[in-house]
């Protein structure tokens, strides 16, 4: 049975098995692959997206709890904390490998969205949800308190 | 191969068909450096000229004879004939090939860095190309942190071969000796009046030329770099931020469908029977597939177990639930880690075989006014790059196409050959970005499993290791003890020093039977101890695999490292001496050590001793900086401590100083880390700061946390809640980096970061709180606190 999902702001018909969760709904059947599978478990955040704002692990959420919810993947989300955030991973050059940092540009727009200024605790709050085995936490930290500075 | 050349896998290399060293000429001068048809448009103007509008060069006009061979196919580190590295569009655009895997070491930029450097390119027009994996290139094994060291050289003579053939083009369109023509940021100007050409225009012409030997191509001079040594930002990051770039895990294939694997849980464990009844009804599961059974040595094999196909990943996954395996345990059930390192405890406090010898160490602990000795463990550790192993095969009955986060695309193929019985010109391996590697993705096994799929199901099958499989099924850094025993004079100088070390071997996972640690191992960190004592002694044990073992940032440096700057330490507490002054004492004066003078096979990462010294004075000299930087013997708050570890890996001289504040109950921060590195030449500074970051915390997470244990030989962790990582909130405060200001020649960066980072933690932790640890992890998956007595004044 064919659900819709609003995803960056485009409503789509997804025919997947009921309880799929919703990470695998983009990357394998809607071929959105800038979300990322990391642990399945919700222990690394890498498949972080915005559910109605709210930062979620798309890797154990059913896609089919989302019929009414607004998605928002990397590949789409916008507004000024996020182009801020954008702007501040290019200009520190934030990612080594990359792998991880759709779920921290996700996690990291949403403090944001939330918090003009966050303080280390907000950051270590907002982040320590999303491992990053290069380890670019320093940059991490140092990017989120520019963009907060620039927005 | 490297790790034949360092010794770290034995010869003798029976594949001299496949020996990469060889270059093969394949007519590369034939090949146009315009990759777009036909030439330049009339009438085009160059962005930013005020109106002037180029003339049209037709190269018809221009009968030059056939360009003939190519001169550079065996320069320093390989071929270097431009075409193989570039190409010109006819926009301009300067498409240079990348043969290293990007793993986040910023390879991308730093190879363009250096072709387009001497090329003259302008930056903005410049364009990543990957290499297909192909004997071509030389060594494409993205490892030992060697993708600058390898390459620099040849790829500079490209570059600037090319822009000599440029310039020679210009100058042939206008008729002037080409010593008049001048390349400047993709335009050859004519220096008697103001024409200028762009590359675009000019590069079928260059291509026609012949390619000039190495001895005629004018090289830049340092104070000409323009992208060489500058922080250049990286090609990749800007992909990145929107999700762009194609990782192993997000190819795709028309027709495509996705496998998970069901693996053995003991190494050369098998399938007694298997009923996939129920895994069949799942809904989107296709098929399974019983994977062929492995046996010893492990190489790249395919580890057995019964693949499930499916229609996406998740219904793979559910359908590997499903199944209900009975599995015959093999030959490693008997592996118990904890029972094992008592057995490696007790090899290390045996007579060991001598790998390096100076004076009469027996006789030099006898007579020593002082003796202490310690044993230190390191345990297994998985690799965990964030993205896990992911391939991706499609056959179509004669070829066979793979995609894949292989750290080396042509040992990939050379494996797929081997193991299915493909003539190796009919297999393409593409590289994709690689999200982390750190080892083991140079290990194809994946790839291998996901062709085996697909020549099976007969469509594209992309096979996904989960993060279980990933933790459970690595090639994992070797276990090891150390064992140390020293003396002292009475004025507390050490006299005499005995190392001994006892870990499996990696070339058990090659040849079976290996129980020997390799000299290539040996070479990391142990017979190339740099310390100034009359009496030296390395010595190494054996010990028996019962997992695979394959390489990890920085190898058998981790373990050699912790315990060598933990011991020195230790001593310079037993003699009443500061940390760092008799760390530099222990190094001593001035000098070039050379290992082979005592004994040892030492090879030194593949580099000669003349190029690549080991130079005291630039161990001293990190050492002094890093100490500088953190203000050593600054009076500290209590329960605070710095501690310091230096160590030359990969041909770099790294020394850290950590800060710790251990709170009463054993909790801990790191309010700070100081480093240095001297890696001779540094393409990138600021790339070069974040591998130190990167790799420091890399080293420091495993130090606090990683362990992976094994039980009747299967692994007891599976993700992250039992294999932990450093997080956000633990990570250091504080992190600076000095880079040394060097014309050497380019050493490692990636790896060199981290063996001096776990020694640092604990001589910091043992100046806060007296308790010297010897064992890691120091805190676990499941702790919260180190096991240190009670806080106390230092």
């Amino acid at each position: 049975m064919a659900v819709t999902l609003t995803i960056n702001g485009k409503a789509q018909a997804i025919e997947a098995a009921p309880g799929t969760p919703l990470l695998w709904v983009l990357r394998d059947h809607l071929k959105m692959t800038g979300t990322k599978f990391g642990c399945g478990v919700a222990q690394c955040g890498a498949c972080t997206v915005h559910v109605d704002g709210q930062p979620i692990r798309s890797c154990i959420t059913p896609h089919d709890t989302l019929e009414n919810a607004k998605i928002a993947t990397i590949e789409g989300v916008e507004g000024s904390a996020a182009a801020a955030i954008r702007e501040a991973w290019i200009a520190n050059d934030v990612p080594q490998c990359g792998y991880c940092q759709s779920g921290q540009i996700m996690a990291a727009t949403a403090l944001l969205e939330g918090t003009a200024n966050p303080s280390d605790k907000d950051i270590d709050d907002a982040m320590s949800g999303n491992l990053c085995r290069c380890a670019t936490y320093m940059s991490i930290r140092r990017a989120i308190k520019e963009a907060a500075s620039n927005m | 191969m490297f790790l034949r050349e360092i010794g770290i896998l034995p010869g003798p290399a029976s594949d001299a068909a496949n020996d990469t060293s060889l270059p093969r000429f394949t007519n590369l001068s034939r090949r146009s450096f315009v990759t777009g048809s036909g030439l330049f448009v009339l009438g085009v103007t160059l962005t930013g000229c005020s109106g002037y509008v180029e003339p049209d060069v037709d190269a018809d006009a221009f009968d030059l004879p056939d360009a003939g061979d190519s001169p550079l196919t065996q320069v320093t580190g390989g071929d270097a004939t431009p075409s193989l590295w570039i190409a010109i569009e006819k926009d301009g655009t300067v498409k240079i090939t990348c043969h290293r895997s990007e793993m986040g070491q910023q390879v991308w930029t730093s190879m363009a860095q250096i072709v387009a450097d001497e090329l003259e390119a302008d930056w903005d027009k410049v364009e990543i190309v990957q290499a297909l994996g192909d004997p071509r290139y030389g060594d494409q094994n993205t490892d030992g942190s060697r993708s600058v060291r390898y390459n620099f050289h040849r790829l500079r003579v490209a570059g600037a071969a090319m822009r000599n053939m440029l310039e020679a083009a210009a100058a042939n369109v206008w008729e002037i000796d080409a010593a008049q023509c001048t390349a400047q940021e993709g335009v050859v100007s004519n220096t008697g009046n103001s024409d200028t050409l762009s590359y675009g225009n000019l590069a079928k012409l260059a291509g026609r030329l012949p390619v000039p030997p190495e001895d005629q191509i004018s090289l830049k001079t340092r104070d000409e770099w323009r992208f060489i040594g500058k922080e250049i930002p990286s090609l990749t990051v800007p992909l990145i931020t929107r999700g762009e770039g194609t990782y192993g895990i997000d190819v795709d294939r028309p027709g495509m469908v996705y496998a998970v694997i069901a693996r053995p849980p003991q190494v050369f464990g098998s399938v007694r029977n298997f009923d996939d009844s129920a895994a069949l009804k799942v809904p989107g599961v296709l098929q399974t597939m019983k994977m062929p059974d492995a046996a010893a040595p492990a190489l790249h094999q395919p580890l057995g177990g019964v693949a499930v196909v499916a229609s996406d990943t998740w219904a793979a996954i559910q359908g590997r639930n499903a199944l209900q395996i009975a599995w015959d345990r093999g030959p490693n059930a008997g592996y118990n880690s904890g029972a094992f390192a008592k057995q490696m405890k007790a090899t290390a406090n045996r007579k060991g075989a001598v790998k390096r010898k100076r004076g009469d160490v027996d006789a030099g602990l006898a007579d020593a006014a002082q003796r202490i000795e310690a044993d230190y463990y390191v345990p297994h550790l998985a690799h965990s790059p964030m993205e896990p192993p992911v391939a991706t095969a499609q056959w179509d009955g004669e070829k066979l196409e793979c995609w894949g986060c292989v750290q080396d695309p042509q040992t990939s193929r050379q494996s797929l050959a081997d193991l299915l019985g493909i003539e190796v010109d009919n297999i393409t391996v593409h590289a994709t970005w690689l999200g982390g590697a750190f080892g083991r993705k140079s290990k194809p096994d994946f790839m291998i499993e996901a062709a085996l799929i697909a020549k099976e199901v007969g469509k594209p099958v992309k096979l996904t290791w989960t993060r279980e499989d990933e933790v459970r099924h690595g090639y994992y850094h070797s276990v090891s003890a150390q064992h140390c025993e020293a003396g002292l004079d009475a004025q507390g100088n050490c006299t005499s020093y005995l190392h001994r070390t006892v870990f499996p071997p990696i070339a058990s996972t090659f040849v079976k039977g290996m129980d020997a640690p390799t000299d290539g191992e040996l070479g990391l960190g142990l017979t190339d101890i740099p310390f100034d004592m009359p009496n030296l002694q390395v010595e190494a044990g054996d010990a028996k695999a019962h997992v695979r073992i394959g390489w990890l940032r920085a190898v058998s440096n981790i373990y050699h490292a912790f315990s060598v700057q933990s011991f020195a330490a230790e001593m310079a507490h037993v003699a009443g001496r500061d940390q760092k002054d008799y760390l530099l004492e222990l190094i001593g004066e001035e000098r070039e050590i050379d290992p082979s003078a005592e004994g040892a096979n030492y090879a030194n990462y593949g580099g000669s001793m003349e190029e690549y010294p080991i130079a005291t004075a630039r161990l001293a000299h990190v050492v002094n900086k890093a100490a500088q930087m953190a203000d050593w013997g600054r009076s500290l708050p209590d329960g605070h401590g710095l501690g310091i570890a230096v160590h030359r890996s990969f041909l770099a001289y790294v020394a850290t100083v950590i800060e710790v504040a251990v709170a009463p109950d054993g909790s801990l921060r790191i309010p700070g880390i100081w480093l240095s590195i001297d890696a001779g030449t540094v393409i990138n500074p600021r790339h070069a700061r974040a591998q130190m970051e990167g790799g420091t915390i890399f080293g420091l997470s495993n130090a606090l946390y990683g362990e992976i244990t094994a039980k009747d030989g299967a692994i007891e962790q599976d993700n992250f809640p039992s294999w932990r990582l450093m997080r956000m909130e633990e990570a250091p405060r504080a992190f600076e980096v000095d880079i040394v200001e060097s014309n050497a020649a380019p050493a490692g960066v990636g790896e060199p970061p981290t063996p001096p980072a776990a020694p640092a933690l604990a001589n910091a932790i043992f100046n806060a709180t007296g308790t010297r640890l010897r064992t890691l992890p120091l805190i676990g998956a499941n702790g919260n606190t180190l096991p240190v007595s009670q806080s106390q004044d230092v």
